[in-house]
Protein backbone atom coordinates (compact mmCIF):
# COMPACT_ATOMS: atom_id res chain seq x y z
CA UNK A 1 0.00 0.00 0.00
CA UNK A 2 2.99 2.08 1.17
CA UNK A 3 4.75 2.10 -2.04
CA UNK A 4 1.52 2.37 -4.76
CA UNK A 5 0.56 5.72 -2.70
CA UNK A 6 4.84 6.59 -3.19
CA UNK A 7 4.73 6.51 -6.90
CA UNK A 8 2.23 8.75 -7.12
CA UNK A 9 4.09 11.95 -6.06
CA UNK A 10 6.97 11.20 -7.72
CA UNK A 11 7.71 9.95 -11.70
CA UNK A 12 10.00 7.13 -11.87
CA UNK A 13 12.68 7.89 -12.95
CA UNK A 14 15.88 5.79 -14.62
CA UNK A 15 19.63 5.46 -13.86
CA UNK A 16 20.86 4.68 -10.19
CA UNK A 17 18.64 3.26 -7.56
CA UNK A 18 20.09 3.69 -3.68
CA UNK A 19 17.55 2.64 -2.75
CA UNK A 20 19.50 -0.15 -1.14
CA UNK A 21 22.91 2.14 0.09
CA UNK A 22 21.28 2.05 3.83
CA UNK A 23 20.59 -1.63 3.70
CA UNK A 24 23.89 -2.58 2.40
CA UNK A 25 26.01 -0.06 5.34
CA UNK A 26 23.94 -2.01 7.86
CA UNK A 27 25.00 -5.44 6.20
CA UNK A 28 28.09 -4.76 6.07
CA UNK A 29 28.41 -3.92 9.71
CA UNK A 30 26.98 -6.88 10.97
CA UNK A 31 29.21 -8.94 8.53
CA UNK A 32 31.95 -7.13 9.99
CA UNK A 33 31.45 -8.16 13.57
CA UNK A 34 31.10 -11.75 12.82
CA UNK A 35 34.42 -11.07 10.91
CA UNK A 36 33.83 -12.08 7.50
CA UNK A 37 33.94 -9.97 4.44
CA UNK A 38 31.19 -8.92 2.11
CA UNK A 39 31.98 -9.99 -1.52
CA UNK A 40 34.72 -7.57 -3.46
CA UNK A 41 33.99 -6.70 -6.94
CA UNK A 42 36.60 -7.95 -9.69
CA UNK A 43 39.27 -5.42 -10.30
CA UNK A 44 41.72 -5.44 -13.31
CA UNK A 45 44.80 -4.86 -11.34
CA UNK A 46 46.57 -4.31 -14.06
CA UNK A 47 49.26 -2.36 -16.61
CA UNK A 48 48.02 -0.57 -19.64
CA UNK A 49 49.64 1.42 -21.72
CA UNK A 50 49.97 3.88 -24.69
CA UNK A 51 52.47 5.52 -27.17
CA UNK A 52 52.35 7.75 -29.86
CA UNK A 53 54.52 6.66 -32.92
CA UNK A 54 55.25 8.34 -36.47
CA UNK A 55 51.88 7.11 -38.01
CA UNK A 56 49.84 6.65 -35.39
CA UNK A 57 49.38 4.97 -31.81
CA UNK A 58 49.92 1.56 -30.40
CA UNK A 59 48.18 0.74 -27.54
CA UNK A 60 48.96 -2.30 -24.91
CA UNK A 61 47.73 -4.19 -21.97
CA UNK A 62 47.87 -7.12 -20.22
CA UNK A 63 45.08 -10.09 -19.58
CA UNK A 64 44.92 -10.58 -15.78
CA UNK A 65 41.89 -9.84 -14.06
CA UNK A 66 41.92 -10.68 -10.19
CA UNK A 67 39.33 -10.84 -7.20
CA UNK A 68 41.51 -9.67 -3.97
CA UNK A 69 44.50 -12.38 -4.03
CA UNK A 70 42.91 -14.81 -6.83
CA UNK A 71 42.89 -14.68 -10.59
CA UNK A 72 39.45 -14.33 -11.54
CA UNK A 73 40.17 -14.29 -15.16
CA UNK A 74 43.58 -15.49 -17.03
CA UNK A 75 42.73 -14.17 -20.39
CA UNK A 76 40.77 -11.00 -20.49
CA UNK A 77 40.30 -8.39 -23.47
CA UNK A 78 41.23 -4.92 -21.23
CA UNK A 79 41.59 -3.29 -25.07
CA UNK A 80 37.72 -2.07 -25.73
CA UNK A 81 36.55 -1.15 -28.86
CA UNK A 82 35.30 2.48 -29.26
CA UNK A 83 34.93 2.86 -32.48
CA UNK A 84 36.83 2.16 -35.97
CA UNK A 85 39.39 4.54 -34.89
CA UNK A 86 39.16 4.78 -31.05
CA UNK A 87 40.21 2.03 -29.03
CA UNK A 88 40.34 2.10 -25.50
CA UNK A 89 42.33 0.32 -22.66
CA UNK A 90 40.78 0.20 -19.56
CA UNK A 91 42.31 -0.39 -15.64
CA UNK A 92 40.13 -0.35 -12.25
CA UNK A 93 36.87 -2.28 -11.43
CA UNK A 94 36.15 -4.53 -14.68
CA UNK A 95 32.61 -3.79 -14.57
CA UNK A 96 33.09 -0.43 -14.53
CA UNK A 97 35.90 -0.02 -17.30
CA UNK A 98 33.03 -2.48 -19.69
CA UNK A 99 30.06 -0.65 -19.17
CA UNK A 100 31.44 2.85 -19.48
CA UNK A 101 33.64 2.13 -22.41
CA UNK A 102 30.12 0.58 -24.24
CA UNK A 103 28.47 3.49 -23.74
CA UNK A 104 30.43 5.68 -25.04
CA UNK A 105 31.18 3.73 -27.78
CA UNK A 106 27.21 3.93 -28.49
CA UNK A 107 27.01 7.72 -27.78
CA UNK A 108 30.03 8.75 -30.43
CA UNK A 109 28.25 6.28 -32.85
CA UNK A 110 25.21 8.18 -32.72
CA UNK A 111 27.24 11.24 -32.66
CA UNK A 112 29.09 10.27 -35.66
CA UNK A 113 25.97 9.50 -37.75
CA UNK A 114 24.20 12.84 -36.66
CA UNK A 115 27.16 14.71 -38.26
CA UNK A 116 28.14 11.78 -40.63
CA UNK A 117 31.81 12.19 -39.87
CA UNK A 118 34.90 10.01 -38.43
CA UNK A 119 34.53 10.77 -34.71
CA UNK A 120 37.73 12.29 -33.41
CA UNK A 121 39.60 11.27 -30.25
CA UNK A 122 39.12 14.72 -28.18
CA UNK A 123 35.21 13.97 -28.22
CA UNK A 124 35.53 10.88 -26.89
CA UNK A 125 38.00 12.27 -24.25
CA UNK A 126 35.54 15.09 -23.29
CA UNK A 127 32.41 12.32 -23.00
CA UNK A 128 34.22 9.89 -20.42
CA UNK A 129 35.73 12.81 -18.22
CA UNK A 130 31.85 14.15 -18.26
CA UNK A 131 30.66 10.95 -17.41
CA UNK A 132 33.56 10.25 -14.85
CA UNK A 133 33.33 13.74 -13.45
CA UNK A 134 29.32 13.31 -12.63
CA UNK A 135 30.11 10.30 -10.59
CA UNK A 136 32.84 11.91 -8.86
CA UNK A 137 34.93 8.81 -9.21
CA UNK A 138 32.58 6.14 -7.79
CA UNK A 139 32.79 4.43 -11.24
CA UNK A 140 36.45 3.17 -10.93
CA UNK A 141 37.62 3.20 -14.39
CA UNK A 142 41.03 4.19 -15.44
CA UNK A 143 41.32 4.20 -19.02
CA UNK A 144 43.99 4.88 -21.95
CA UNK A 145 42.14 6.40 -24.57
CA UNK A 146 43.94 6.49 -28.58
CA UNK A 147 42.99 6.76 -32.22
CA UNK A 148 43.89 8.23 -35.04
CA UNK A 149 41.29 11.01 -36.94
CA UNK A 150 41.45 13.88 -39.49
CA UNK A 151 44.04 15.64 -37.02
CA UNK A 152 46.40 13.22 -36.39
CA UNK A 153 47.20 10.36 -33.77
CA UNK A 154 46.01 11.62 -30.27
CA UNK A 155 46.44 9.48 -26.62
CA UNK A 156 44.71 10.38 -23.78
CA UNK A 157 44.89 9.25 -19.87
CA UNK A 158 42.00 9.55 -18.32
CA UNK A 159 41.49 8.99 -14.19
CA UNK A 160 38.40 7.69 -12.29
CA UNK A 161 37.81 11.29 -11.32
CA UNK A 162 37.80 12.91 -14.30
CA UNK A 163 40.69 14.45 -14.91
CA UNK A 164 42.79 13.88 -18.07
CA UNK A 165 46.28 14.04 -19.64
CA UNK A 166 47.15 14.74 -23.22
CA UNK A 167 50.97 13.01 -23.37
CA UNK A 168 53.18 11.42 -26.31
CA UNK A 169 53.17 7.80 -23.73
CA UNK A 170 51.25 6.87 -20.91
CA UNK A 171 50.45 4.05 -18.30
CA UNK A 172 47.76 3.08 -15.66
CA UNK A 173 47.08 0.79 -13.23
CA UNK A 174 49.39 -1.03 -10.44
CA UNK A 175 52.14 -1.99 -13.24
CA UNK A 176 52.38 1.45 -14.37
CA UNK A 177 55.24 2.48 -12.51
CA UNK A 178 57.23 -0.23 -13.84
CA UNK A 179 56.01 0.28 -17.74
CA UNK A 180 56.78 3.63 -17.30
CA UNK A 181 60.24 3.14 -16.18
CA UNK A 182 60.93 1.43 -19.78
CA UNK A 183 58.71 4.03 -21.18
CA UNK A 184 60.89 6.73 -19.55
CA UNK A 185 64.65 4.97 -20.32
CA UNK A 186 63.78 3.79 -24.44
CA UNK A 187 60.91 6.47 -25.63
CA UNK A 188 61.67 8.64 -28.97
CA UNK A 189 59.63 11.10 -30.97
CA UNK A 190 58.57 9.61 -34.55
CA UNK A 191 59.83 5.60 -33.87
CA UNK A 192 58.88 3.32 -36.55
CA UNK A 193 55.93 1.33 -35.98
CA UNK A 194 58.36 -2.09 -34.82
CA UNK A 195 60.28 -0.03 -33.01
CA UNK A 196 56.96 1.30 -31.20
CA UNK A 197 55.55 -2.09 -30.38
CA UNK A 198 58.82 -3.47 -29.62
CA UNK A 199 58.72 -0.75 -26.58
CA UNK A 200 55.25 -1.38 -25.47
CA UNK A 201 55.39 -5.11 -25.40
CA UNK A 202 58.71 -4.79 -23.12
CA UNK A 203 57.23 -2.05 -20.81
CA UNK A 204 53.78 -4.27 -20.35
CA UNK A 205 56.13 -7.15 -19.71
CA UNK A 206 57.78 -4.95 -16.98
CA UNK A 207 54.63 -4.78 -15.61
CA UNK A 208 53.81 -8.48 -15.49
CA UNK A 209 57.22 -9.64 -14.39
CA UNK A 210 56.55 -6.64 -11.60
CA UNK A 211 53.58 -6.47 -10.62
CA UNK A 212 51.61 -9.02 -8.78
CA UNK A 213 47.78 -7.73 -10.64
CA UNK A 214 49.04 -8.35 -13.71
CA UNK A 215 49.92 -11.20 -15.21
CA UNK A 216 49.31 -13.72 -18.33
CA UNK A 217 49.68 -12.54 -21.94
CA UNK A 218 50.44 -9.02 -23.82
CA UNK A 219 47.85 -7.70 -25.97
CA UNK A 220 48.80 -4.98 -28.59
CA UNK A 221 46.90 -2.93 -30.51
CA UNK A 222 48.24 -0.82 -33.68
CA UNK A 223 45.98 2.30 -34.77
CA UNK A 224 47.36 4.07 -38.08
CA UNK A 225 45.06 5.84 -40.60
CA UNK A 226 42.74 3.33 -42.00
CA UNK A 227 44.02 0.19 -40.44
CA UNK A 228 43.71 -1.37 -36.84
CA UNK A 229 45.59 -4.41 -36.22
CA UNK A 230 44.16 -6.29 -33.05
CA UNK A 231 47.05 -8.04 -31.92
CA UNK A 232 45.52 -10.90 -29.40
CA UNK A 233 47.54 -12.69 -28.16
CA UNK A 234 50.58 -10.56 -29.28
CA UNK A 235 52.92 -12.38 -26.80
CA UNK A 236 52.55 -15.07 -24.42
CA UNK A 237 54.92 -13.82 -21.39
CA UNK A 238 53.49 -16.65 -19.10
CA UNK A 239 52.75 -19.70 -20.61
CA UNK A 240 51.91 -22.28 -17.93
CA UNK A 241 54.48 -25.28 -17.88
CA UNK A 242 54.05 -28.80 -19.31
CA UNK A 243 54.32 -31.91 -16.80
CA UNK A 244 57.41 -33.62 -17.95
CA UNK A 245 57.27 -36.87 -15.88
CA UNK A 246 54.60 -39.36 -15.97
CA UNK A 247 52.92 -40.96 -12.98
CA UNK A 248 50.77 -43.54 -14.87
CA UNK A 249 52.31 -47.25 -14.70
CA UNK A 250 52.04 -49.61 -17.56
CA UNK A 251 49.72 -52.46 -17.83
CA UNK A 252 51.25 -55.58 -16.83
CA UNK A 253 53.32 -53.80 -13.92
CA UNK A 254 51.59 -55.75 -10.99
CA UNK A 255 51.48 -59.03 -11.61
CA UNK A 256 47.70 -60.69 -11.27
CA UNK A 257 47.64 -63.48 -8.26
CA UNK A 258 44.05 -64.50 -8.43
CA UNK A 259 41.18 -63.75 -10.40
CA UNK A 260 37.47 -64.65 -9.16
CA UNK A 261 33.82 -63.56 -10.87
CA UNK A 262 30.74 -62.40 -8.57
CA UNK A 263 27.44 -61.96 -10.43
CA UNK A 264 24.87 -60.11 -9.37
CA UNK A 265 21.53 -60.97 -9.09
CA UNK A 266 19.15 -57.58 -10.33
CA UNK A 267 15.56 -58.03 -11.35
CA UNK A 268 13.95 -55.73 -13.46
CA UNK A 269 11.00 -54.46 -10.93
CA UNK A 270 8.98 -51.83 -12.62
CA UNK A 271 9.12 -50.17 -16.27
CA UNK A 272 7.80 -47.29 -17.42
CA UNK A 273 7.76 -44.88 -20.29
CA UNK A 274 7.67 -41.18 -20.65
CA UNK A 275 6.59 -39.82 -24.11
CA UNK A 276 8.75 -36.58 -25.18
CA UNK A 277 6.73 -34.17 -26.26
CA UNK A 278 9.58 -33.31 -29.27
CA UNK A 279 7.10 -30.62 -31.42
CA UNK B 1 25.95 18.93 -23.02
CA UNK B 2 28.23 20.19 -20.22
CA UNK B 3 29.19 24.16 -20.04
CA UNK B 4 32.44 25.43 -19.08
CA UNK B 5 32.81 27.99 -16.24
CA UNK B 6 30.02 28.98 -14.24
CA UNK B 7 31.80 32.43 -13.19
CA UNK B 8 29.26 33.84 -15.09
CA UNK B 9 26.38 32.53 -13.65
CA UNK B 10 27.17 32.74 -9.89
CA UNK B 11 23.84 35.60 -9.72
CA UNK B 12 21.44 32.68 -10.99
CA UNK B 13 23.32 30.28 -8.09
CA UNK B 14 20.98 26.88 -8.55
CA UNK B 15 20.09 26.20 -4.97
CA UNK B 16 20.02 22.06 -4.27
CA UNK B 17 16.63 20.38 -3.09
CA UNK B 18 16.90 18.75 -0.58
CA UNK B 19 15.61 15.86 0.97
CA UNK B 20 13.26 17.60 3.42
CA UNK B 21 10.37 16.33 5.22
CA UNK B 22 7.21 15.69 2.31
CA UNK B 23 5.27 18.31 3.12
CA UNK B 24 1.20 18.09 2.12
CA UNK B 25 -1.34 20.76 2.86
CA UNK B 26 -0.76 22.43 6.36
CA UNK B 27 2.48 22.28 6.25
CA UNK B 28 2.67 18.75 7.61
CA UNK B 29 4.32 15.23 7.20
CA UNK B 30 2.04 13.95 4.59
CA UNK B 31 1.67 10.13 5.96
CA UNK B 32 -0.75 9.18 3.55
CA UNK B 33 1.51 9.85 0.18
CA UNK B 34 4.54 9.38 1.35
CA UNK B 35 4.50 6.99 4.64
CA UNK B 36 6.14 7.24 8.19
CA UNK B 37 9.05 9.71 8.59
CA UNK B 38 12.59 8.82 10.07
CA UNK B 39 14.79 11.92 11.03
CA UNK B 40 17.90 10.08 9.61
CA UNK B 41 16.19 8.81 6.25
CA UNK B 42 15.69 12.77 5.67
CA UNK B 43 18.59 14.09 6.79
CA UNK B 44 21.07 11.95 5.61
CA UNK B 45 21.37 10.77 1.65
CA UNK B 46 22.35 7.40 1.49
CA UNK B 47 24.52 7.94 -0.42
CA UNK B 48 26.86 10.57 -1.70
CA UNK B 49 25.81 10.75 -4.96
CA UNK B 50 21.95 10.57 -4.18
CA UNK B 51 21.20 14.02 -3.89
CA UNK B 52 23.33 15.11 -6.90
CA UNK B 53 22.16 12.67 -9.31
CA UNK B 54 18.17 12.83 -8.23
CA UNK B 55 18.80 17.04 -9.17
CA UNK B 56 21.37 16.86 -12.17
CA UNK B 57 19.16 17.37 -14.99
CA UNK B 58 17.20 20.07 -13.55
CA UNK B 59 20.63 21.64 -12.90
CA UNK B 60 21.78 20.95 -15.93
CA UNK B 61 19.31 22.87 -17.57
CA UNK B 62 18.97 25.38 -15.31
CA UNK B 63 22.39 25.73 -16.22
CA UNK B 64 22.13 25.57 -20.07
CA UNK B 65 19.07 28.04 -19.45
CA UNK B 66 21.09 31.38 -17.53
CA UNK B 67 23.88 30.68 -20.29
CA UNK B 68 21.49 30.86 -23.09
CA UNK B 69 19.86 34.36 -21.16
CA UNK B 70 23.26 35.87 -20.60
CA UNK B 71 24.36 35.35 -24.50
CA UNK B 72 21.15 35.59 -26.90
CA UNK B 73 19.25 37.47 -24.26
CA UNK B 74 15.98 36.49 -22.29
CA UNK B 75 13.59 35.34 -25.20
CA UNK B 76 15.58 32.15 -26.32
CA UNK B 77 15.30 30.23 -23.16
CA UNK B 78 11.29 31.48 -22.43
CA UNK B 79 10.66 30.22 -25.94
CA UNK B 80 12.42 26.82 -25.22
CA UNK B 81 10.82 26.44 -22.05
CA UNK B 82 7.91 27.16 -23.62
CA UNK B 83 8.16 24.27 -26.57
CA UNK B 84 9.35 22.18 -23.37
CA UNK B 85 6.12 22.85 -21.53
CA UNK B 86 4.30 22.09 -24.91
CA UNK B 87 5.69 19.10 -25.75
CA UNK B 88 5.38 17.56 -21.78
CA UNK B 89 1.80 17.72 -21.99
CA UNK B 90 1.84 15.39 -25.27
CA UNK B 91 1.79 12.45 -22.84
CA UNK B 92 -0.39 9.32 -21.66
CA UNK B 93 -2.37 9.35 -18.56
CA UNK B 94 -0.40 9.38 -15.90
CA UNK B 95 0.03 5.39 -14.84
CA UNK B 96 0.76 4.54 -18.15
CA UNK B 97 4.14 5.23 -19.87
CA UNK B 98 4.97 7.56 -22.42
CA UNK B 99 7.45 7.45 -24.63
CA UNK B 100 7.81 11.37 -24.27
CA UNK B 101 9.24 11.24 -27.71
CA UNK B 102 8.88 15.36 -28.79
CA UNK B 103 10.32 16.13 -25.37
CA UNK B 104 13.19 13.82 -26.03
CA UNK B 105 13.57 15.22 -29.45
CA UNK B 106 13.77 18.65 -28.01
CA UNK B 107 16.02 17.67 -25.17
CA UNK B 108 18.31 16.15 -27.54
CA UNK B 109 18.18 13.08 -25.62
CA UNK B 110 17.35 10.89 -28.67
CA UNK B 111 20.71 11.37 -29.42
CA UNK B 112 22.64 9.95 -26.58
CA UNK B 113 22.75 7.02 -23.93
CA UNK B 114 23.12 7.05 -20.35
CA UNK B 115 22.41 5.03 -17.30
CA UNK B 116 19.37 6.32 -16.88
CA UNK B 117 18.07 4.34 -20.50
CA UNK B 118 20.06 1.09 -19.30
CA UNK B 119 19.49 0.57 -15.52
CA UNK B 120 16.35 0.58 -13.77
CA UNK B 121 13.97 1.46 -17.45
CA UNK B 122 10.43 2.78 -15.47
CA UNK B 123 8.93 0.49 -18.20
CA UNK B 124 10.25 -2.52 -16.77
CA UNK B 125 9.29 -1.74 -13.18
CA UNK B 126 7.83 -4.24 -10.77
CA UNK B 127 5.39 -1.61 -8.98
CA UNK B 128 2.01 -0.18 -10.67
CA UNK B 129 0.80 2.71 -9.27
CA UNK B 130 -3.19 3.39 -8.83
CA UNK B 131 -4.99 4.79 -11.68
CA UNK B 132 -7.71 6.13 -9.91
CA UNK B 133 -5.32 7.53 -7.20
CA UNK B 134 -3.08 8.95 -9.43
CA UNK B 135 -5.20 10.64 -12.11
CA UNK B 136 -6.85 12.24 -9.29
CA UNK B 137 -3.75 13.54 -7.85
CA UNK B 138 -2.45 14.70 -11.52
CA UNK B 139 -6.39 16.61 -11.87
CA UNK B 140 -5.75 18.24 -8.45
CA UNK B 141 -8.75 16.41 -6.96
CA UNK B 142 -6.81 15.20 -4.29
Amino acid sequence: RKMATLSVCQPQLGGFSFENCKRNAVLEAEVTKLGCNIPSARKTGTTICGVVFKDGIVLGADTRATEGMIVADKNCSKIHYISPNIYCCGAGTAADTEMTTQIISSNLELHSLSTSRLPRVATANRMLKQMLFRYQGHIGAALVLGGVDCNGPHLYSIYPHGSTDKLPYVTMGSGSLAAMAVFEDRYKQDMEEEDAKRLVRDAIAAGIFNDLGSGSNIDLCVITKGRVDYLRPHDMANKKGVRTGNYKYKQGTTGVLTKSVIKLDLEVVEETVQTMDTS
Amino acid sequence: MNTRGLRSQLKDSVPVTGMGPQVGAYGVQDTLRSGFSSVKNELLPSHALELSEKNFQLNQDKINFSNLRNIQGLHAPLKLQMEYRAARQIQRLPFLQSSHLALDTLKGNDESISFEDILNDPAQSEMMGEPHVMVEYKLGMM
